[in-house]
């Protein structure tokens, strides 16, 4: 744990990313493989089940640290992160130990899910007498499944590279499904990863998926781009990203945050797909004979529901609407030209003809222009605007543009003026300043107009504006509840979204997606700000 | 007998002794707990503070009319005993302990238990009323021993020397930089102090302090900045006089470094936590040497603090002064900072901001 907690602090303390590399490659030259294999599960954004409820460790802290609950709290308002508020009100450990990462995981944490309140108690006890601070906040961390650290899978990749003396892309592609939680990290999962490039790669692969090409934001003119003819355009949808893999006469489906979702989609899981192939694509929820996808909404009822009725099944069904073929017959196709894969891609889901596997259709024009013209109807159709792929690009690893580009070209998002009506303070580097918002809109007329809330959003804002704002919010509280202020109403905010559904659960009726600030009105008086009939009147132009 | 210390407009007054301390507008008798900013201002007709604090004190506030007292020593004035006690927490500062009519009340001013080498240990004094600060009041805070500081911080500094690359420590100019330049390891390498650490230095220096020998930047050679630990003041961080270290690895000392959102928000390489004020067991530990039944708490967590020592069983309440600093109203939770007087205090240190280097004095977290 103390190796494993100094490269948590070496991660921590620089932003320089060739002393994150360093520490990287320190650690994983010094460390015994069964000690790396937890730590690059981690680092790759692992995230193991809670192993203790959140309430236990908190009352089994204050108890340690001989403190009251109001105490507890007010030391975490100003904290701002439960395991570093743990980790700095229990008093100075009396006995030290170094135990291993993977000892800790195996042995130590990993057991006392489900064990017994008083088993738990005299765990806690026990290993936060033996560890600093530093380690006490890693502990709780990894126990609590809220481990986050600074630095990207990327530069993992590229640390493991540099230490196994192989391509960083082909460790991309063995870290793919480290982090699933099914697979338990082991030593000799871990040589593999570095070991050299071997004959039978591919056989290793089992159910993996391969690293995600992902997009870039493009901004500007596409006429920038040259040609439109170079370019193969389809619509963006907004569902799940995912690879639908066949292999060894089973399915896996996995998002692009690499969890397996198969269990989640029956359906997809149940297509029929030839041995060694490995679909991209969108899941979506699509009514057989509509014209276009259900809102997201509907696809988060299906994967929030814990057991799938045939009810929800039938009523919510599952597609995956295809737009590149990354293997066929076990053939690792991502070197082909974008246009070629596009070919085999068409000729395959025509020979499958299953409703479940949808192929994601080309639109076609001759001008950008016309491709303008036809984006503006994105709405209509429940897409978030188009996708433009280079003819010639291949598959490539992450958000990369060395073998070629995809670019997203979004319709800009929904926008409305809203009254700021609750504060409360955000966490991390944003503890103790009030950073998240909740954000009103009027609804009534006259005597009984009022402000009803109906988003939360937290980013968009420099540091410059959170400072004034933070302060505005403090000398306008009206009321404290915990850690949130209502406060007067005096300031609006341009708030943008990406989507907007009906929402019973919501006091405004409304559900919209993404809320995030595009910027503060300081030029609009809080009695200007926009109504919620007008909210709802987006509401028409998305189901329309 | 009313209360023998009370809050007026111009700050902590002695009642029967008609004397202020620390007072934050100008009175005709001020005794003076220590030189930073915001406790020290200018302007008052005449000042009482300990002897080893003189010469800082002069420094800052100019030709005043000054008295000095040695730890321990009494004096009487309009009947009250008074005398100071080392705090512990930069040179010269001093804890005022005023008799009256049987009855014993302490100001604390700004204290720090673990003792250094820069100043006198804080002394325990006995009192029915102690008045206490409570800047890191909160169960959160817990300094580590300041060897093991040191120690990081010299293992950072010949790192970076070995590397090639210049180390800058932003400190305050008053009390903190000289804590650390006490502690570092000057075979590793030559240390250079900005021009506002410097005359502090000096003053240290006279007081029999052991600072390692110091230079200014304009007195070294170039190539030799590669291994040098620079001293700085915060206002420094991001200003042109940086660009001549070329590619140095920065560093906070401050108390508030314990929190990793503080340490981000700062954007500096490395923060060491190191603080002039006592932690949350300081806190507890002096609050009970001094066996006061009542105890008024000021600038910091004044309400957890008060709230903690009611449950249990002390008389507590709070004072709102205008000490404390920018510095803190950033970092401080929102629920243990009070919101009335935080404006006027930020207002406060930006003017004296303005006015010259020095102000960061104000800023001594």
């Amino acid at each position: 744990m103390r190796e494993f907690a100094r490269l948590y602090a070496d991660l921590d303390e620089t932003t320089s990313t060739t002393r994150k590399l360093e520490a990287l490659q320190a650690y994983f030259s010094s460390a015994t493989p069964e000690n790396a294999a937890w730590a690059v599960y981690f680092l790759a954004g692992g995230k193991p089940r809670q192993a203790v409820p959140t309430k236990l460790l908190r009352q089994f802290a204050i108890e340690y640290a001989a403190l009251d609950e109001w105490l507890f709290d007010e030391s975490y308002h100003a904290v701002g992160d439960f395991a570093e508020t743990i980790a700095h009100i229990l008093p100075p450990p009396t006995e030290r130990s170094d135990i291993g990462l993977a000892v800790w995981m195996e042995e130590r944490i990993a057991p006392l899910r489900g064990a017994e309140p008083a088993r738990v108690r005299e765990a806690l006890f026990s290993y936060w007498n033996e560890l600093d601070w530093r380690e006490r906040f890693l502990l709780v961390k990894l126990i609590g499944g809220g481990f986050r650290v600074g630095v990207s899978k990327l530069l993992v990749t590229r640390a493991l590279a540099a230490i196994a003396a192989v391509d960083s892309k082909l460790i991309a592609q063995r870290l793919m499904g480290w982090t699933d939680g099914r697979v338990k990290p082991t030593a000799a999962g871990f040589l593999q990863l570095i070991a050299e490039q071997s004959e039978d790669e591919h056989k290793l692969r089992g159910g993996q998926p391969y690293p995600f090409f992902l997009s870039h934001q493009l901004s500007g003119d596409p006429a920038q781009l040259g040609a439109p003819g170079d370019w193969i355009v389809e619509w963006k949808y907004d569902g799940i990203r995912a690879q639908l893999v066949r292999r060894g006469g089973q399915s896996f489906l996995w998002s692009r945050g690499e969890d397996l979702i198969t269990e989640r989609f029956p359906e997809l899981a149940a297509a029929r797909l030839p041995d060694g192939m490995v679909l991209d694509g969108e899941v979506l929820i699509w009514q057989p004979g509509s014209a276009a996808p259900a809102p997201f909404a509907d696809l988060q009822k299906r994967i929030g529901r814990k057991t799938l009725s045939a009810k929800l099944l039938a009523e919510l069904p599952a597609v995956i609407c295809c737009y590149d073929l990354l293997e066929l017959d076990g053939v690792d196709l991502r070197r082909l030209p974008q246009h070629e894969r596009r070919a085999l891609l068409e000729a395959e889901i025509a020979k499958l003809d299953q409703p479940q596997l949808r192929l994601s259709p080309v639109v076609v024009a001759d001008s950008w222009e016309a491709l303008a013209t036809l984006r503006a109807g994105s709405r209509e159709r429940s897409v978030e605007g188009m996708m433009l792929k280079s003819r010639v690009a291949q598959y490539g690893v992450g958000r990369t543009k060395d073998v070629g580009t995809w670019w997203k070209w979004k319709i800009d998002p929904y926008a409305i003026d809203a009254v700021l009506l609750y504060a409360q303070p955000g966490s991390g580097r944003r503890a103790s300043l009030y950073t998240d918002y909740t954000f009103a809109v009027w609804d009534g007329e006259g005597e009984e107009r009022k402000l009803v809330p109906f988003a939360k959003a937290y980013s968009g804002l420099t540091d410059a504006e959170i400072a004034q704002v933070d302060n505005a919010i403090r000398r306008t509280t009206i009321e404290k509840f915990g850690p949130v202020r209502s406060v007067k109403p005096t300031m609006v905010f341009e708030i943008g979204f990406e989507g907007i559904a009906l929402s019973p659960r919501h006091k405004a009726g409304i559900a919209v997606r993404f809320p995030r600030i595009l910027r503060r009105r300081t030029d609009k008086p809080v009695d200007e700000a926009d109504t919620l009939d007008t909210l709802k009147g987006l509401l028409g132009a998305a189901t329309a | 007998m009313g209360d023998m210390v009370v809050v007026r407009k111009e700050g902590l007054y002695c009642v029967p002794g008609d004397f202020y301390i620390d007072p934050w507008r100008p009175v005709p008798r001020a005794v003076i707990t220590h030189a930073h900013g915001d406790h020290a201002r200018t302007g008052s007709g005449h000042y009482l503070a300990a002897a080893p604090g003189i010469g800082v004190l002069k420094s800052r506030l100019g030709d005043i009319s000054v008295d000095s007292l040695q730890y321990g020593e009494r004096v009487t004035h309009n009947g009250v005993t008074v005398s100071l006690h080392p705090a512990g927490h930069v040179l010269g500062s001093a804890q005022v302990r005023m008799e009256y009519g049987g009855e014993v009340w302490v100001a604390s001013g700004d204290y720090k238990v673990e003792p250094d080498k820069t100043c006198d240990p804080f002394e325990p004094v006995r009192c029915d009323t102690f008045i206490t600060e409570s800047t890191f009041g909160l169960p959160i805070y817990r300094w580590q021993a300041e060897q093991d500081l040191m120690d990081e911080i010299n293992n950072w500094w010949r790192k970076n020397a070995d590397e090639g690359r210049c180390s800058v420590v932003f400190a305050y100019s008053f009390g903190k930089a000289q804590r650390i330049l006490s502690g570092l390891d000057a075979s590793i390498g030559p240390i250079v102090c900005h021009g506002s650490v410097e005359p502090l230095n000096r003053a240290y220096r006279a007081e029999g302090v052991g600072i390692p020998p110091t230079v200014l930047v304009s007195d070294i050679d170039k190539a030799a900045l590669r291994r040098a630990l620079v001293v700085a003041p915060p206002s420094a961080s991001g200003s042109p006089w940086m660009k001549r270290f070329g590619d140095y690895s920065d560093s906070f000392a401050s108390g508030w470094m314990l929190l990793r959102g503080a340490r981000r928000r700062r954007g500096v390489d490395r923060g060491f936590v190191l603080s002039d004020h006592a932690d949350w067991p300081g806190l507890m530990s002096a609050i009970k040497a001094t066996e006061a039944e009542r105890v008024i708490v000021t600038h910091g967590s004044i309400p957890t603090l008060v709230r903690w020592l009611c449950q249990n069983g002390l008389d507590a309440s709070g004072f709102d002064t205008e000490y404390g600093d920018e510095e803190e109203d950033a970092s401080a939770p929102p629920a243990a900072s009070s919101t009335e007087p935080a404006a006027s205090r930020e207002e406060a240190a930006k003017e004296e901001d303005n006015v010259q280097e020095s102000a960061e004095g104000n800023a001594n977290a």
